[in-house]
């Protein structure tokens, strides 16, 4: 029987995957084609979603991007069998943008069905837990410690502290918590992951748990992600079923049960403290710290908040080693990054590749620049309180100490393209107006000064008082980067000071007209 | 009125019950409560806060402070419109511009035949294709006006 792959992906769903699989269903019937369709993660290449694969001699054979309409077209040409028709992309290995990789923690997405166990097994699944089950927690610990992981949320902070620091507080009751309120513009790695390959986080998390002496854990989950929560649903009653999450671990004596809790839209939940607020039903508050989570997190005890990309590459340190992460990347920043090509980009999608590669062969190389053909003119990377960069910063290499070094974060990995018809002073503006929306309220910089940036920038649109209000802009800057609690309101001056600085003119506008002309 | 999904004082007293041991359980019930009935009746709150051991400003609070939760009846789907800078960067300034027009509303409202209700979205995940809406549980990719209107003529 002929096996046929097509994508169950938001973005593939998003394309129309759905349509295409009914289509070759009916197609197929009508033909009298035995065939069996296997609704697959995607590979993450959006841009040639849904991208449908066949099976022939051993290897992966792929066309897209397929619309319903090209269904019967394939058919007549000889599909499922190989063949020849103009939407062939050859074997799939040889997509090139797809052999340039280096995929460690998006190994196995759009292999194969995602809810199967052993599928998951057979490339590799549950070698980690295994191995960590060997090993005391400390060992463990030491491994991750070793591997020089950091965390993928945005902070970058070492994975392997923030575990040692749970282990060695002696509590009644520990927690892991993923964060997978994945809420930056441009992103979407952990969503892709969690739909593609929801097991690799829920050993990861499983190897947390052994390390730390967590014996409960959760994923909040954004309520953004409807598909993902099915996945995850489904994936963690498979898991325990099969006595891999739940009571008595493999047969170890040892716990660890998972809920997954649903977000409710508060893009401030992804911050840790406040997602903790939101776990335990509250409204989403960022608290002082410290106390850190890591000494009293949820409900008061140590928590590991990690995010998801995070707590899915330890499944890949414990398998393969510490010494096999730590061989990739640049400088301190360890193991591989998962960049998301976004926005006005001719192929966009999930790009892992090591630290260390620059934003322009990113962008130009895998990207193949913009969309709609024009120039680029910014790039946003790490989300909405990332930096706008110009041209002169797009030879930065992704590694967070270098991107830190030119006043830039690399967060969670989004890279947003823009071409040369934005208008910078409003993406300044929604950029004030978004923390204005999704304040927490808790501090006075973040939620008046957010409503006083739109204004200001309002004016300086209008021309009023023009030189004056930038440097009153640049003032509530400093105020909102000093006097906030959290990234949230410490972080929106990061695009507004870029923009202004790196693409001046566009706050010029109305120049000529205005009283200050 | 009517609630297609039940009897709100049933919804809420078998949600309270199910959510009042859970630890945490306020966002779950109020969940629960709102796919049910397409809201939380306000005269619900001193109920889910007696049960759940809580203020009625507290829950009120937690039901204010989420953008999902909603305490008035709403449009029979939902259609969230991305306005975050991926969309942006693929003209959803436009399309927000065309879905307030042909709708008649702005976000936050509802139609006046009672079907579609308005809201923006920060992103959906969808940041290669954009710009990107959700209608319902179901996300739609490069979405420009013409799009909108065919996916509206075909619900």
């Amino acid at each position: 029987m002929a096996r046929i792959f097509i994508p169950t992906d938001t973005t593939a769903c998003a394309l129309g995957a759905d349509a295409v699989a009914a289509e070759v269903a009916l197609q197929a019937q009508s033909r009298r084609l035995d065939v069996e369709i296997i609704r697959n993660g995607s590979r993450g290449a959006f841009w040639l979603e849904p991208l449908v694969e066949i099976e022939a001699d051993g290897d992966r054979f792929a066309f897209g991007p397929v619309s319903p309409g090209d269904v019967a077209g394939l058919f007549d040409a000889g599909f499922p069998g190989l063949n020849k028709h103009p939407l062939s992309l050859g074997k799939l290995e040889d997509i090139e943008w797809l052999a340039r990789q280096e995929r460690l923690t998006f190994q196995r997405a759009g292999i194969s069905d995602p809810l199967s166990l052993d599928d998951y097994k057979q490339h590799g699944g549950y070698e980690g837990l295994k191995n960590a089950l060997a090993m005391s927690p400390a060992e463990i610990v030491e491994a991750v410690t070793a591997s020089g992981l950091r965390g993928r949320g945005g902070a970058a902070f070492p994975a392997g502290i923030k575990w040692r620091t749970v282990l060695d507080t002696p509590a009644d009751q520990k927690y892991v918590a993923a964060n997978a309120d994945e809420g930056d513009s441009g992103t979407f790695a952990d969503r892709l992951l969690m739909e593609a390959d929801p097991f690799q986080l829920i050993e990861g998390m499983t190897i947390c748990a052994l390390a730390v002496g967590a014996s409960e854990g959760y994923i909040y989950l954004r309520s953004e992600y409807p598909k993902a929560l099915r996945v995850l649903n489904q994936a963690v009653a498979t898991a325990e079923a099969a006595g891999v999450l739940g009571s008595d671990i493999c047969g170890s004596g040892r716990d660890f049960r998972l809920q997954i809790r649903v977000g409710a839209g508060a893009y401030i939940c992804g911050e840790e403290t406040s997602m903790l607020e939101s776990l335990e039903g509250k409204r989403g508050l960022v608290r002082f710290k410290p106390p850190l989570p890591a000494i009293e997190g949820l409900f008061g005890k140590p928590t590991v908040v990690n995010n998801v990309l995070t707590l899915a590459a330890a499944s890949t340190v414990l398998a393969k080693g510490a010494a096999y992460y730590q061989g990739y990347g640049s400088g301190r920043s360890r193991g591989t990054l998962s960049v998301q090509l976004a926005g006005n980009i001719r192929r966009g999608g999930l790009v892992e590749v090591p630290f260390g590669a620059s934003l322009r062969e990113l962008v130009e190389g895998f990207g193949g620049g913009t969309a709609s053909g024009r120039p680029v003119r910014a790039i946003q990377v790490g989300g909405p309180l990332g930096a706008y960069l110009p041209e002169s910063q797009w030879d930065t290499p992704l590694d967070y100490e270098a991107f830190t070094a030119v006043g830039a974060m690399l967060g969670h990995g989004g890279v947003v393209v823009f071409d040369d018809t934005v208008d910078m002073l409003e993406q300044a503006r929604f950029a004030m107006e978004f923390c204005a929306v999704e304040s927490c309220g808790k501090c006075t910089p973040c939620r008046i000064g957010s409503v006083r940036g739109v204004e200001l920038i309002d004016k300086i649109a209008k021309n009023e008082n023009r030189l004056a209000n930038l440097g009153l802009l640049e003032e509530l800057c400093e105020t909102l980067d000093a006097g906030s609690l959290c990234a949230m309101g410490g972080l929106t001056p990061m695009p507004v000071r870029s923009a202004v600085k790196y693409f001046p003119q566009d706050f010029e506008a109305g120049l000529d007209n205005g009283p200050e002309g | 009125m009517r609630f297609p999904g039940g009897d709100p004082a049933t919804v809420v007293s078998m949600a309270v019950r199910k959510y009042a041991d859970v630890p945490g359980g306020l966002l779950p019930l109020l969940h629960e409560i709102q796919a049910a009935l397409g809201f939380i009746p306000r005269d619900q709150v001193a109920v889910i806060a007696g049960a759940m051991g809580l203020s009625r400003a507290e829950v009120h609070g937690v039901i204010s402070f989420y953008h999902d939760f909603h305490d008035q009846p709403r449009g029979r789907k939902t259609i969230h419109l991305c306005r975050a800078e991926a969309c942006q960067a693929m003209g959803s300034r436009r399309l927000e511009a065309h879905v307030k027009t042909r709708l008649g509303i702005d976000y936050g409202g509802t139609t006046g035949d009672g079907r579609f209700s308005l809201e923006p979205v920060y992103c959906l995940g969808n940041c290669a294709c954009s710009p990107s809406i959700r209608i319902g549980d179901e996300v739609y990719a490069r979405v420009d006006a013409d799009r909108f209107d065919a996916l509206l003529d075909g619900l």
